[in-house]
């Protein structure tokens, strides 16, 4: 199988919307021009820098680059931040002016919405965005934290889910979207944001008997998996 | 006896001559020597085989001045003499052996040891009262010397005694030690260092690291060498059955190795991995119809397990013990009579330290057999047959110590009494592994330190360690110490899991229930799958699930055959000495006569189907099989070195549109194999050897694979939780660490794309290079064989390279890259959705 074909095959159906996770790890809805990118955690190493974990100081920089590629090439007029877009109250005020400088250049670009998220319950308001809780849109609920109780269609983040393949003596651990047409969770995007196994207890109530995807982010394609090939951590 | 040792003789107090008279002893040459150094200031090395009275020598010079003190001093006296030794256990046999002597001569002083497993009051009262002789290993000694009384502890330190230095040397542990053996030596300038160690190829390079390095000026310790002994008696075991081409299992020698046991009071078989130690167990277990008392020994097995079986070598009740390098070291286990290294040697200096474990009588020859398990094995114990009978040494060279280490050590000397810049540098430079440390890298290391080192300089605020407006680095936070002594050490264990016997519910999910028969690496279980059969522990366990940090087994049925064979914790390259004795071997065939007759006739084959390359050549064969063609080469560099060359290789073939597939590879030699013909574009100078294997390879090329590259991002971890960037995790924090803990993976991306000269990533590429990719062996080769290739096109497979070619379904095969794995993963739910 060739990399456009797999390329074209990961199309998500969730309520009336027809949505395609791309390789970047954002997701894209294109008749509304939309891009969902989930958990950026901005000012994450500096966040743990004020606990003595000294760690490279670039992760809102490498995270902000690649959200801008993605624009890029995707060239949306809404952006949702699922939430968790700063990983602390405090991180605005940390971030550098350059950086600063870059985040609001791509807030220019287009209409941006931020949901708030756990990490980041009260984040700032810019001029050109919105803050809200939740979103709805053609019947489909944006919300950070997944909702079980809820029974209409959600795109949420929050889980930070990744996948796990195991064959040949080797293993592989990578991020991923998961699914099924009631709803999606999105990787989290931030460059220093790690993952939680799908097959974790976490992601019962969501996907009930793991009749699930995913779409695993890698270097150069999206691959879509089955719970049947996945394994535990 | 010298005149030396007789003017010594008289400095022997006469309690202790008397001592030794009732023992009908004489004190050694050697022995007397020390004492008269140590009583002029002058430390000491003293390289002597086992048995020969080593650890009393190293001991006596201490002995003898603290029993010149009245009482009353005595009393007042701090620690006087510091044991270093590499294993826990060993500093706590020590401490009793030297119990008899002190207690017999009715000394009154006061010893104790000090290792991860003494209580943490006992800690604190020996850092305010030490006692006179402290043995304890180089860890502890870090957390001392970051004592805030540090200074005053050890201020009238007068010996420190470093055992097994040979190998403490050799790693990551020998820098930190250095550097603490250099602190040591500037909070008591009088200091008296004394190392013991096994026979080593350059003993000057012990010399220096046992005192302070002077700029640009060398200076090394006394040597004193005890020669002499016995020589070994060392034999290859002529098996009945044909040595096979590959393998590693020497199962037609088991009949022969378990008649040896039989004929003598007590063996010690050694094996190169666990997955070895396994195989060689369970066979051996099949043939013993007199039910001897066989154990099995190795770093997997639980502690309680290991500290069984030597309990029983020790009371002589076992006739013999399967075991890896984890009893190559010095602890003296009993009446072994015999030695048995099966598999190949890899080293000629490691195969006479593990001969030394037979026979502690000094004067009494050591009784050691080879067993090859495949025909390159075969040369390869010839050669080091040839090494032993000419004493000849091949251990590592003296490291440069690393950055990471230094890194962690000045956390600790921060968490001390606080330092100025200058003095520390200087002081670090009288280490011999950093002798040669330039002054940016020191500061470069101390900012990393303190803030982590960035170009963008973030973390001014939350530095762990500041400079005072008095000049001296301090740490900046309680916290900061606090860190430090919880990660402390430069041992990074991969994660353990431990192997639990469990049974299966009703339901089919695993449960605990019995007992945990040891550990292995994460990763190992990793690539196991639910069912999967492996030997571990002398038996075939079924995986049957993770709980926890621990892996679920249940016994396999009788007859089951282990599925997964690759348990290979533990293997040693080939070493470069060996490998060219091998090499001239080949190249030379009068030797062939001493060789087995299989053996020798599998190299007149070649010589007839190929040819045999000459010294300082290298032999590159092309050869068709199947609907694939075949490259094989025969550097004899070692496994590492061959696995750098493999991928490197590959690469260069993907660029000249060769299509390789993958390649395998041994201690001896590679085997790489295409789509297209390999051996009909190099006759059409399509390829060309010259530019295939060009030095420039090492450029380019390895630059752009490391940087994705496993091995760097392995490296790269070690070297993160060493120098401090990242948490050690501890026992009980395992939950919780997925989540709490950033990936390094994560990290080491983010560094590479936006400062990929950081001082870290340095260090990591360091590690890599000289640990598992051997670039320097590598290097080396490329070189040397520049101008020396031959080129033989053959019609089908040679001798020499079916041997390599057999490794296929042993060793994994490299270039499948993880996408592969994820492209069959998404091939099966396509499959599913279809069929």
């Amino acid at each position: 199988m060739n990399k456009e074909s797999a390329h074209q095959s990961a199309l998500l159906s969730i309520g009336d919307l027809r949505l395609t996770p791309d390789i970047s790890g954002v997701l894209h809805e294109p008749n509304e021009k939309i891009l969902i990118v989930s958990d950026l955690h901005l000012e994450k190493a500096s966040s743990l820098a004020r606990r003595g974990s000294l760690l490279p100081p670039y992760d809102t920089l490498d995270t902000l680059r690649r959200l801008s590629l993605a624009i890029d090439r995707l060239r949306p007029q809404t952006i949702i931040s699922l939430g968790d877009t700063w990983h602390d109250t405090h991180g605005p005020s940390r971030m550098g002016d350059d950086n600063s400088a870059l985040f609001a250049a791509l807030r220019k670009k287009m209409d941006w919405i931020f949901i708030t998220g756990n990490h980041d319950p009260d984040p700032p308001h810019f001029s050109s965005a919105r803050v809200m809780n939740e979103i709805e849109i053609g019947g489909v609920y944006f919300r950070h934290e997944p909702n079980i109780k809820i029974t209409e269609p959600e795109i949420a983040g929050h889980l930070h889910p990744a996948a796990k393949i195991r064959a040949k003596g080797r293993s592989v651990r990578r991020k991923c979207f998961i699914s099924d047409s009631m709803r999606c969770v999105l990787p989290a995007f931030g460059s220093l944001t790690g993952g939680l196994n799908v097959l974790d207890k976490a992601f019962n109530p969501l996907f009930p008997e793991q009749k699930f995807l995913t779409h695993i982010v890698s270097s150069d394609q999206l691959f879509t998996v089955g719970p049947q090939s996945l394994v535990s951590d | 006896m010298t005149r030396v040792s007789d003017i010594a003789h008289s400095k022997l107090p006469e309690i202790f001559q008397s001592w030794f008279a009732a023992r009908g002893w004489q004190p050694r040459a050697h022995q007397l020597e020390l004492l008269d150094n140590a009583s002029q200031g002058r430390s000491t090395l003293l390289v002597a085989p086992t048995g020969a009275g080593k650890t009393l020598a190293g001991f006596l010079p201490s002995l003898v001045d603290l029993s010149s003190l009245p009482p009353s001093a005595l009393k007042k006296r701090g620690l006087h003499t510091l044991y270093i030794s590499p294993l826990k256990a060993l500093a706590v046999d020590i401490a009793r052996n030297l119990e008899t002597p002190v207690s017999e001569m009715g000394l009154p002083f006061t010893i104790e040891t000090r290792t991860g497993d003494t209580p943490a009051h006992k800690r604190a009262r020996q850092a305010e009262r030490p006692p006179h002789i402290l043995l304890t290993t180089p860890e502890q000694l870090a957390l001392l010397l970051a004592h805030r009384h540090a200074s005053k502890l050890f201020a009238d330190l007068k010996t420190v005694i470093l055992d097994e230095l040979h190998a403490l040397v050799t790693s990551k542990r020998g820098d930190l030690l250095a550097l603490d053996l250099a602190r040591l030596h500037r909070l008591s300038p009088s200091l008296v260092t004394i190392g013991l160690s096994a026979t080593v190829r350059e003993p000057i390079d012990l010399q220096r690291y046992l005192v302070p390095q002077l700029k640009n000026q060398a200076n090394q310790s006394e040597l004193v060498c005890v020669t002499g002994g016995a020589q070994a008696k060392i034999g290859i075991l002529k098996s009945a059955k044909r040595l096979p081409l590959a393998g590693h299992t020497a199962l037609a020698s088991m009949p022969e190795i378990y008649k040896a046991i039989t004929a003598h009071h007590m063996t010690l078989v050694f094996v190169n991995t666990r997955m070895q130690a396994e195989f060689v167990f369970q066979e051996l277990w099949k043939l013993n119809e007199a039910s001897l008392p066989i154990a099995l020994h190795h770093g997997s097995l639980d502690v309680g397990q290991r500290r069984k079986v030597e309990a029983a070598m020790v009371s002589g009740s076992l006739r013999a013990i399967v075991c890896t390098a984890t009893l190559d070291l010095g602890i003296d286990w009993g009446d072994v009579d015999l030695v048995i290294n099966v598999g190949a040697p890899k080293g000629a200096s490691r195969l006479m330290q593990r001969i030394g474990r037979s026979n502690h009588r000094f004067d009494e020859p050591s009784q050691a057999l080879l067993v090859p398990a495949n025909r390159f094995e075969a040369l390869e114990c010839q050669a080091a047959l040839g090494a032993v009978e000419a004493a000849a040494q091949d251990t590592p060279d003296a490291r440069i110590g690393t950055l990471d280490v230094l890194a962690q050590h000045i956390l600790g000397m921060a968490c001390a009494d606080g330092f100025n810049t200058d003095e520390l540098y200087d002081e670090i430079c009288t280490a011999s592994p950093y002798a040669t440390l330039t002054r940016k890298d020191f500061d470069r290391t101390l900012d990393f330190a303190a803030t982590g080192g960035y170009s963008l300089r973030a973390y001014e605020h939350f530095a762990k360690i500041k400079e005072g407006s008095d000049g001296i680095w301090r740490i900046s936070t309680p916290r900061t110490a606090q860190h430090y002594r919880m990660n402390i050490g430069t041992i990074v264990e991969s994660t353990m899991l431990k192997v639990r016997l469990g049974r299966m519910t009703k339901a089919g999910t695993p449960q605990r229930g019995g007992r945990v028969l040891g550990e292995v690496e994460d990763y190992f279980a990793e690539g196991l799958v639910l069912g999967d059969t492996f030997i571990f522990a002398g038996e075939v366990l079924r995986f049957e699930g993770l709980i926890g940090n621990e892996a679920i087994v249940t016994r396999a049925a009788k007859g089951v055959d282990p599925k997964i064979p690759a348990y290979a914790g533990g293997k040693f390259p080939l070493s470069t000495f060996l490998a060219e004795r091998v090499r001239a071997m080949l190249a030379n065939e009068k030797e062939w006569k001493i060789l087995p007759p299989e053996v020798s006739q599998w190299l007149e084959w070649q010589k007839e189907k190929s040819v045999l390359p000459k010294k300082g050549e290298l032999l590159v064969e092309s050869f068709p099989s199947g609907d694939r063609f075949y490259l094989a080469l025969y550097p004899f560099e070692g496994r590492l070195a061959h696995q750098t060359l493999g991928v490197l290789l590959t690469k260069r073939l993907e660029r000249a549109r060769m299509k390789p597939l993958g390649f395998v590879c041994n201690d001896y030699g590679i085997c790489v194999w295409a789509l297209r013909d390999l051996g009909e574009a190099m006759q059409n100078s399509l390829l060309s050897l010259d530019d295939l294997l060009h030095e420039d390879m090492l450029g380019d090329d390895l630059e752009e694979w490391l940087s994705d590259s496993s091995v760097m991002k392995r490296a790269f971890r070690y070297c993160a939780v060493i120098s401090g960037l990242i948490e050690r995790r501890h026992p009980g924090q395992e939950k919780s660490g997925r989540q709490v803990t950033v990936s390094t993976d994560l990290v080491y991306d983010v560094l590479r794309r936006h400062e990929p000269d950081h001082i870290l990533l340095k260090a990591a590429r360091a590690d890599a290079a000289s640990g598992l990719l051997d670039l320097k062996r590598l290097g080396d080769m490329l070189k040397r064989i520049r101008g020396h290739v031959v080129f033989k096109a053959l019609e089908k497979v040679s001798p020499l390279s079916v041997a390599v070619l057999l490794e296929i379904g042993r060793e994994s095969v490299y270039g499948e890259a993880a996408e592969d794995l994820l492209a069959d993963a998404e091939r099966s739910l396509l499959e599913e959705a279809i069929g």
